[in-house]
């Protein structure tokens, strides 16, 4: 087979932050224009890197939100505590410079000729690079089918509302609730587990391909569920963001 | 705190091998389990960042950084292999 694959070093650099765009309360979209980017693939991420005066830095990689193509965003969510996420999500404003290096990885990449159907899991911010794969489908034109199933705690913790409320080209997206419901709420609820996934995920037999991001107990939980549905080992990718929920 | 998994390593990889490394795989040298490094599990915390195995949780890799430089200990691994995107053996 051809060797494809270009070698690249990673260097750091400065990017310029272009907009900023609030789509929780603790979420906020940033749009960054870096001085040279080769382009991305859907479901790769990028490091970010805080130096404080003193020289101490922080760093902390997070998914890419745009599809290819499209202006380079992130998005990140705020973590009480945190080193680097309340700044990126409170304090960093258009016009200001943003260390970054990227785009990174591999594996937990779709691209058009990968078919499906997709079966994507996000828990919270995992649906962050999720999100990237299926603009990309949109945007190339796939006709695969694509279901997200997206548990959140409560309806305003949805992220990318809007977008998903326009989605009827043979993509779907299910959410479950895990914490609070609004009144008169007839979608799912609870935290993921077999019954969901037996109801909700594709057949294993249609051959899925699947995708799942988000905490690391949300994933063991759901990559366990679809292999117990049938789902090849190989064709469920998986990427763990920690107990945190952040990445 | 929660393990990680490679592709938490994705940035790290790319400095220590010059490559994109997490949809390569991985054969332990303890249980011979076999898996793209993205499904390994990683703990990354300050000085250094731990790779084990997800089947028999030998340690496969060791990452330690430190004065600009990155110690790097991968005897725990039998092999690092490429592989197609869906994971079947490249070539």
């Amino acid at each position: 087979m051809e060797r494809t694959e270009v070698r690249r070093r990673l260097t750091w650099q400065v990017a310029t932050v272009t907009s900023i765009t609030r789509e929780t309360a603790s979420v906020a979209t940033i749009t960054l224009e870096p001085p040279e980017w080769p382009g991305h693939r859907a479901g790769q991420h990028l490091d970010v890197r805080l130096t404080a005066e003193d020289g101490y830095t922080a760093e902390r990689s997070y998914s890419i939100a745009s599809a290819p193509g499209e202006p380079l965003a992130i998005t990140v969510e705020r973590l009480e505590g945190g080193e680097v996420s309340p700044y990126l999500t409170e304090i960093l404003r258009a016009g200001d410079e943003l260390e970054l290096r990227g785009p990174i990885g591999g594996y937990f990449v779709w691209e058009r000729g990968d078919g499906g159907p997709l079966m994507l899991l996000a828990g919270g911010s995992g649906v962050v690079p999720l999100r990237s794969i299926l603009r990309h489908r949109r945007r190339t034109g796939s006709d695969v089918p694509a279901r997200l199933l997206y548990s959140a705690r409560t309806l305003p913790d949805v992220i990318y509302r809007g977008e998903f409320d326009q989605y009827h080209d043979n993509a779907e997206v299910i959410y479950t609730l895990t914490r609070s419901q609004p009144p008169g709420w007839t979608g799912h609820t609870g935290r993921i587990d077999q019954a969901l996934l037996a109801q909700a995920a594709w057949a294993g037999g249609a051959n899925p391909l699947a995708f799942i991001c988000g905490p690391t107990s949300f994933v063991e939980t759901a990559a366990a569920g679809l292999v117990g549905l049938g789902y090849p080992p190989e064709r469920v990718k998986t990427e763990r963001f920690g107990a945190t929920g952040g990445h | 705190m929660d393990a990680l998994d490679g592709n938490a390593i994705g940035g790290l990889l790319i400095d220590v091998f010059g490559t994109e490394m997490t949809a390569v795989r991985s054969t332990c040298a303890t249980c011979g389990a076999s898996r793209p490094v993205a499904e390994l599990v990683v703990y990354n915390r300050a000085p250094g960042t731990v790779v084990r195995c997800r089947t028999c949780g030998s340690v496969l890799m060791v990452f330690v950084q430190a004065h600009g430089a990155t110690g790097v200990d991968l005897t725990g691994l039998a092999s690092l292999s490429q592989t197609d995107r869906l994971g079947r053996p490249d070539g």
